[in-house]
């Protein structure tokens, strides 16, 4: 799958270090597969425990139909590694979220899911904040977002994931090509370094 | 040649291909998986007709959805029951060494890959699982990864990686009598803020760090990710060589001493560069505990709740008025003597058997009290025949605690170790995200002694009154 330009509006959710349990919840993880998990989206932020829908959560409102953009505070993806979190995200229709930071582990899982991870500084991100529902478009060939007001602000990106990315590179299937690198690497520790054996 | 770090001398040498413009291709010296990161991995193993390619060198566990009840009895949950079964045939299916629920080493994937002698000096460590860096405390590399990664890691042994800068936590002086190592890792996190070391490996450093035992080590080296970091590590010493000699695992004879002249090149070079660096006086320290729903939230035992009105960024403000709504504390007031319903010592910062030495050393002739509900959770089997051992299971019975099979338990409220809603729980595990216990559930995090002495008294107490 390639990854196109986004043209949505954005869904506003200002608060800071919003982890992975609150993204999705650990009882949402016993699944042995990904189908599902959209289900379990923010799901104590969503519903109240009677399962009815929480009407000032964002993404209960009715603007947020079809908003394919997430704006949230810094540090987004804290906690645990759950690759669940992105899939979530990506199942409820989330293409890519905006932040001043992202965790390690959330930012590299959600690259490998076809979820953009944008970095932009303060004065756009508070630009964005003010701004919940307006059309925000990203274009990942030229790192640009333009802002509400117009403004093209740019975001950094790792330049290989940026290539997976675009073109749809397959990690694996690339990793797999350099078996004999592997092979080579391994042969050089047999006895040594490699003290499991 | 130029001084390098630990974290530099350990890349270097897993490096196994660079190309420009791609990460390095880094190789991965042991792959730790549990029943709960793992599935979607294998399935993309077999979608693609694809072997795990160095199982010898791949590790199985059950422990997250792992119930604590004893193994004799049915498992009540179908579907946790379902991703146990599935790890069992996943790893009969690749030829995985897998530590099941039958096995006497079953534990929490962190607490028996150092058990076993699995975890060594400078090795690549990786799991599906952000608590990876507890492994860092014997001088290796250790981190957490997806799924993704997990599987690039099954059918490939290396992963795509870009190299970390190291961030120095020199920690100085004697702690005091009632101050753990728990205290030392939650100090670091409320300086640094939960995002504070992003894109960094935290190395420890310090005279308080050198005379940490292993176990004290891996309790800091785990919460490492609560500070952001991807991972955290303690440069090998005697102490490190100690414990590893004589494990199931680890090297022996002619093969014991290369690991050991190898691993003795690993501590960072006089002169190498750290991107940031922090310094702690451990002597200064108090017991601490978390107010909040992220652990950079904590505050000395003795400290007041922080109030909003003294936050001037919106953000930072709108969270801690979020934070204490849903926790229902009022700022300024202290939280010591605020009332508890439930008291867990487990999980892998704090499961292994010096942890339940501390809580029992406080329970000892005392009982729970009669409103709290205290659970101990060993961190594996073999920590739990240990505690047997020494009497401490007794200990803790006598008290009126509830004392379990192994596992991941109420760390995360997977197997039905959970707190009720509006509960609040003194917990010595590693996150008090909200729900992180049990939906609605609200959690204090701090160290085996000071939950040990809340469990007496039903309410957030300095462990340092009953010493
Ligand atoms: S004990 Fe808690 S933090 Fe550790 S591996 Fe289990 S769930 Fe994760």
């Amino acid at each position: 799958m390639k990854f196109e330009k986004i043209e949505s509006k954005i869904a506003v959710l200002p608060v800071d270090n919003i982890d992975t349990d609150q993204i999705i919840p650990a009882r949402y993880l016993k699944s042995i597969s990904k189908d599902g998990l959209g289900e379990g989206l923010f799901r104590d932020w969503r519903l109240n425990s009677d399962g009815t829908p929480k009407a000032d959560f964002v993404l209960n409102k009715p603007e947020a139909k079809g908003a394919e953009i997430l704006v949230t505070g810094d540090n987004f993806g804290c906690g645990s590694s759950r690759e669940h979190a992105p899939w979530a995200l990506v199942q409820s229709g989330i293409r890519a979220v905006i932040s001043t930071s992202f965790a390690d582990i959330f930012k590299g899982n959600a690259l490998k899911n076809q979820l953009l991870p944008v970095v932009v500084p303060a004065d756009a991100h508070a630009e964005l904040l003010k701004s919940p529902w307006a059309v925000v478009k990203i274009d990942l060939s030229a790192q640009t977002v333009t802002l509400p007001s117009g403004r093209l602000v740019e975001f950094p990106i790792d330049s290989f994931a940026k290539q997976c990315l675009l073109e749809g590179v397959d990690e694996l299937g690339y990793m797999l090509q350099q078996d004999a690198a592997i092979a080579a690497f391994e042969a050089k520790r047999v006895g040594s370094v490699d003290t499991l054996r | 040649m130029k001084p390098r770090t630990i974290v530099e001398k350990i890349w270097d040498s897993h490096v196994v291909a660079e190309k420009p413009g791609a990460p390095a291709l880094l190789y991965i010296d042991l792959h730790l998986t549990h029943e709960v990161t793992s599935p979607q991995a294998f399935s993309t193993l077999r979608e693609r007709g694809l072997k795990v390619r160095r199982p010898d060198l791949t590790i199985g566990t059950m422990d997250h959805s792992t119930p604590t009840t004893s193994r004799d009895l049915p498992m009540l949950d179908p579907i946790g029951k379902a991703q146990l079964d599935q790890m069992t045939q996943n790893c009969k299916d690749f030829g995985i060494r897998l530590y099941d629920l039958k096995t006497t080493k079953q534990g929490i994937v962190h607490v028996i890959g150092p058990e076993q002698g699995l975890t060594q000096p400078g090795m690549t460590i990786v799991c599906g699982d952000s608590h990876t860096a507890t492994h860092g405390a014997f001088g290796a590399l250790a981190f957490g990864i997806g799924t993704s990664q997990v599987g690039h890691v099954f059918a490939t042994q290396c992963l795509l990686q870009t190299p970390s800068k190291s961030y120095a936590i020199r920690v100085e002086g004697a702690l005091k009598p009632g101050v753990s190592a728990k205290d030392i890792i939650l100090a670091v996190i409320a300086r640094i803020g939960i995002g504070g070391g992003t894109g960094t490996v935290f190395e420890y450093l310090g005279s308080t760090i050198r005379s940490l035992s292993m176990e004290e080590r891996m309790t800091i080296c785990n919460m490492s990710i609560e500070g952001g970091a991807r991972a955290g590590l303690v440069a090998p010493d005697d102490t490190t060589y100690q414990y590893i000699s004589g494990r199931e695992f680890a090297p022996k004879g002619a093969d014991w001493d290369a690991a050991l002249a190898r691993w003795k090149q690993l501590p960072t070079d006089q002169g190498a560069q750290y991107a940031k660096e922090l310094t702690l006086d451990a002597g200064a320290l108090e017991p601490m505990v978390t107010f909040g729903t992220n652990p950079g939230m904590g505050i000395p035992i003795s400290g007041a709740i922080p109030d909003p009105a003294s936050v001037s960024d919106p953000i930072e403000k709108s969270d801690l008025i979020k934070a204490l709504k849903y926790m229902d504390l009022e700022p300024g007031k202290l939280l010591q003597g605020h009332k508890i319903d439930v008291v867990f010592v487990g999980s892998c910062t704090n499961s292994r058997i010096s942890d339940l030495r501390a809580a029992a050393s406080v329970m000892k002739g005392r009982k729970v009290n009669p409103k709290v509900r205290m659970l101990v959770v060993p961190g594996s089997m073999q920590v739990k025949k240990q505690a047997e051992a020494e009497g401490l299971d007794k200990i803790f019975r006598d008290a009126g605690a509830d004392f379990r099979e192994a596992g991941c338990s109420m760390c995360l409220a997977m197997n039905g170790d959970q707190l009720e809603p509006g509960e609040y729980s003194v917990s010595t595990s590693n996150r008090n995200f909200e729900g992180r216990q049990g939906k609605g559930g609200r959690t204090f995090l701090a160290s085996p002694l000071t939950a040990a002495a809340s469990a007496v008294t039903g309410m957030v107490t300095d462990v340092r009154t009953l010493l």
